[in-house]
């Protein structure tokens, strides 16, 4: 039981890290209206800006707004270039040229810092673990990161239901022509809802380094997952994000986890492993080939 | 402007020249020392293959698929499989022997792939727009994780195939041998589409692509169309893989893998989205940028990632149309 | 004879409802004009019709024969055909090759592959005629994209013909059309009448009354009226909900 338990908690944790990502991801699909393909790259960016920081100055604390600055920037440095040039096109097009972008990140970035992944300790006040109920133990930096994407989610939830930057914001992801008839400076929408979405994505990155090797890749690993979510919960919508993501991270996690188990009683050990592994990859996709055709535009879709 | 069978004529004229130059290559390649060509021009064929099948589906009938590595890959696998069987003296599925003979393994490819084609259109042609996209790339991302969990098949090591397919007693060690099977199956699949984009069947597509509405209004069921195509387009992209599996002598997850959907996609938008010789040119053009920028540094992708960008930012219609602008002006 | 009937249509749109309790007839030949202001329903009830835009309750018959649980393809291949307010016509063919296609579709065999559609005088032939009709013959090559609003608008009422309808759903053929070429569609469907019947969606009163035999009056998804041209003129309840607020 505890051990579910545990596993529960990782996929709530990956959940949520998925959430930081397909929250940007979603509003910028819903309302500029673009495939961004290069979203994973500005987490990566924000992983090894945290990383190479963290490394010189021995601080995480100085880390975090290293990497957020650094993904927000060069998320508005792409909005600017590149994705303002790309609203009016079809998705082919935006696929293409984010395509592109993927291949200039990873290359620059292996220029820049190398093949070798990185590491990064999680800071000292977060590190260790405690016992939460009776016989689990659980890393308190995990905690911390699903509690860091609590209150990003509640936040957002709150920026975009309760002032007038979020009622914009979703007037465009529902009505984008009476935004733009209204008035309002669309230009300056776009770059902010831009720089929004790649500080989270950026945040996402750093939280990410004491969890995983940062490097290169690693930005298309969790893309196409988050595109996974953002399709599963709606395009455009906030709230379909988050529910997205919790699924998608619980029945990624508890699969991974139990399924070359079950398996194992069926068949010899290695086989088992190997197929469990795989079908376990297969599950969120099989999950969102079911949801989309039963509701062909997501669970909450915020074009009705 | 040039009146029509004046251009149909220079158009006919063109062809005849690519083709007299694509079965001089080998002779031509020996000749200047450079054998290495050749199997170069195959992979090149290969991908022209694969690319102008995606075009019937992604530029003639408008339904952008991010999930060709899937037909593609599963060509090879056919192909590995039977192989395996063969060498083995063992039965697929327990059911029928294995093979090396060229004109079995195309086919069966080919039918392996439309069927999985069909398959995954029949469910993803429900939706539309991003979720199609999507949904094409999950579908493609599935079968690239079960072949990578199948170690029956190799998982992710993937299977070798000592020996290039024959036919009859004709066998392919030779890559110039080897590349005139590719010649002859590109040129059938070109003239195969050729004649389907201008075909009644052909015309429908590309109303469905530019206006569904309309195309109800005058009684045409958009569904069975759009299926059609996808399917076709599925075979052809198998095929490619079958011969892909030849040419490299190998199959892995990696002809499975997202990435090449993405560049199918990539060849096609550089060529020329739904023209008849786009794909070959985006083939050629992106297989010789990997090339040169390769032997030029490691870096390659840096390079490929700028020139992949201003093609689609800034030429409109891709290389294709940037040939055609040219010749244009000439005359 | 009845071509079209109607009963009790209904369709909601969230809160809205868009077409209340709608019961309608269509006589064989017969023009049959459907007049109400902005945002009555007419376009929405032509959508039901066709079958672009499913009913919520009611039936619909052609010919005596249920066809609302059809598809559009299907009820097109019955009889049924409409044109567009704003033309949905496939802008990178030619004109020819835009009615062509209706052709083909009409003959039903469109999984053929390997013969040229363009060079098929079965197809060609017919659909010259139809582009000579509408008077763009000498436009028959020209792309769509490159037609003017009133050739677009001729375009729509050849496409649909080529479908060989039956019954006609015409959604606001003079909408956005010149005197002269408004004078020229009201000529060409004048042509038609008495062979095909029409359903005419139209706020050009002159042109509903040159043409009707019989006038619907739709306000709010309701119909207030039916009765020949003349009296619905005389009708009071239709010239406070329609006629009288300036809009004709």
């Amino acid at each position: 039981m505890t051990l579910v338990l545990e596993q529960l908690l990782n996929g709530v944790q990956y959940g949520v890290m998925l959430f930081l990502l397909a929250a940007g991801l979603t509003l910028i699909f819903g309302i500029m209206g673009v495939i961004n393909l290069a979203h994973g790259s500005l987490y990566m960016v924000g992983a090894y800006a945290a990383a190479v920081v963290a490394a010189k100055t021995g601080s995480l604390w100085l880390a975090l707004p290293a990497g957020l600055a650094a993904a927000a920037a060069v998320g508005m440095a792409m909005e600017l270039v590149v994705l303002r040039r790309l609203y009016d096109r079809d998705h082919l097009d935006q696929v293409l040229a984010t395509f592109a972008l993927i291949l200039i990140f990873n290359q620059a970035v292996t220029i820049l810092a190398g093949r070798q992944p990185l590491f990064v300790a999680a800071p000292a006040a977060l590190n260790g673990s405690i016992e939460i109920v009776a016989g689990l133990t659980y890393p308190i930096y995990r905690l911390a990161v699903i509690a860091v994407g609590l209150v990003v989610a509640i936040g957002l939830y709150l920026l975009v239901n309760r002032t007038r930057a979020g009622m914009l914001v979703r007037a465009g992801a529902t009505h984008r022509d009476m935004v733009r008839a209204l008035g309002v400076d669309i230009r300056l929408l776009y770059t902010a809802v831009f720089g929004l979405g790649a500080l989270l994505a950026g945040l996402a990155g750093v939280m990410a380094g004491p969890l995983l090797a940062v490097q290169v890749g690693m930005g298309e690993q969790i893309l196409i997952m988050t595109f996974v979510v953002v399709v599963i919960g709606g395009v455009g919508s906030i709230r379909g994000a988050f529910f997205g993501a919790l699924v998608v991270g619980v029945v990624d996690t508890l699969l991974r986890a139990f399924l070359p188990g079950l398996l194992r009683q069926v068949m010899s050990g290695p086989e088992a492993d190997a197929l469990g592994a795989g079908l376990s990859s297969m599950g969120v996709y099989l999950l969102m080939a079911i949801v989309l055709l039963i509701r062909p535009k997501g669970l909450f879709p915020a074009h009705a | 402007m040039p009146d029509a069978p004046q251009r149909s004529f220079a158009a006919l004229a063109g062809v005849a020249a690519l083709m007299a130059a694509l079965i001089a290559l080998p002779f031509l390649a020996k000749w200047a020392g450079q054998p290495a060509l050749i199997p170069l021009a195959s992979r090149i064929l290969i991908y022209a293959i694969a690319a102008a099948s995606l075009n019937l589906a992604l530029g003639y009938g408008g339904m952008v698929s991010f999930g060709h590595a899937a037909f593609f890959g599963l060509g090879g696998y056919v192909v590995g499989v039977l192989y395996q069987a063969y060498v083995g003296d063992a039965r697929v599925f327990g059911l029928f022997p294995g093979t090396n003979q060229l004109l079995v393994t195309l086919p069966l490819a080919m039918l392996v792939s439309g069927a999985l084609a069909l398959a995954i259109g029949a469910l993803s042609l429900r939706t539309a727009g991003v979720q199609f996209i999507m949904i094409t790339l999950a579908f493609a991302q599935m079968l690239f994780y079960l072949f990578v969990s199948l170690k029956a098949y190799g998982g992710d090591d993937g299977l070798i195939v000592r020996r290039r397919n024959v036919l009859f007693d004709l066998d392919a060690r030779d890559d110039a041998t080897f590349y005139f099977f590719c010649l002859a199956a590109a040129t059938l699949v070109f003239v195969a589409l050729w004649r389907i984009v201008v075909s009644r069947f052909g015309l429908i597509l590309g109303g469905l692509r530019q206006n569904e509405t309309r195309m109800e209004a005058i009684g045409v069921a958009p569904y069975r169309y759009k299926l059609a195509a996808f399917v076709l387009s599925g075979m052809g992209a198998g095929l490619a893989g079958a011969l892909m599996a030849n040419l490299l002598r190998f199959v892995s997850p990696d002809m499975l893998h997202w990435t090449k959907s993405g560049e199918l996609m990539i060849m096609v938008i550089l060529g020329g989205v739904g023209t008849l010789f786009g794909p070959l040119l985006g083939a050629a053009a992106f297989i010789a940028l990997e090339t040169f920028l390769t032997a030029w540094t490691e870096h390659w992708q840096l390079a490929l990632g700028p020139i992949l960008l201003v093609v689609v930012l800034f030429t409109r219609g891709g290389l294709h149309a940037l040939l055609a602008r040219l010749s244009g002006r000439r005359s | 004879m009845t071509l079209l009937a109607i009963a009790g249509l209904q369709k909601r749109f969230g809160g809205l409802v868009a077409t209340d309790d709608v019961s309608l007839e269509v006589q064989a030949g017969e023009v049959h004009a459907l007049i109400g202001p902005n945002g009555a329903g007419k376009t929405t009830l032509i959508a039901q019709l066709i079958g672009q835009l499913a009913h919520d309750g009611g039936e619909i018959r052609l010919d005596g024969e249920r066809i609302d649980a059809l598809a559009a393809h299907q009820r097109v291949r019955r009889g049924l055909a409409r044109t567009f307010q704003i033309t949905q016509l496939l802008t990178d063919y030619s004109v020819l090759d835009n009615v062509a296609l209706a052709v083909q579709a009409r003959q039903g065999h469109s999984f053929r592959f390997l013969r040229e559609a363009r060079r098929e005088a079965s197809l060609r032939a017919p659909a010259l005629a139809l582009v000579a009709e509408a008077g763009l013959a000498a436009r028959a090559g020209a792309r769509v994209a490159d037609l003017s609003q009133g050739e677009r608008k001729q375009l729509e009422l050849a496409v649909a013909l080529a479908t060989g309808p039956r019954l006609l759903l015409l959604d606001e053929p003079m909408a956005g059309l010149g005197p002269a070429e408004s004078a020229a569609m009201v000529e060409a469907l004048a042509r038609l009448k008495g062979r095909i019947a029409m359903l005419l969606v139209e706020h050009d009163m002159d042109a509903v009354f040159a043409l009707a035999d019989r006038v619907s009056v739709l306000v709010y998804g309701r119909l207030v009226a039916t009765g020949a041209p003349q009296a619905i003129r005389d009708d009071a309840r239709v010239r406070d909900a329609y006629l009288g607020s300036g809009d004709a």
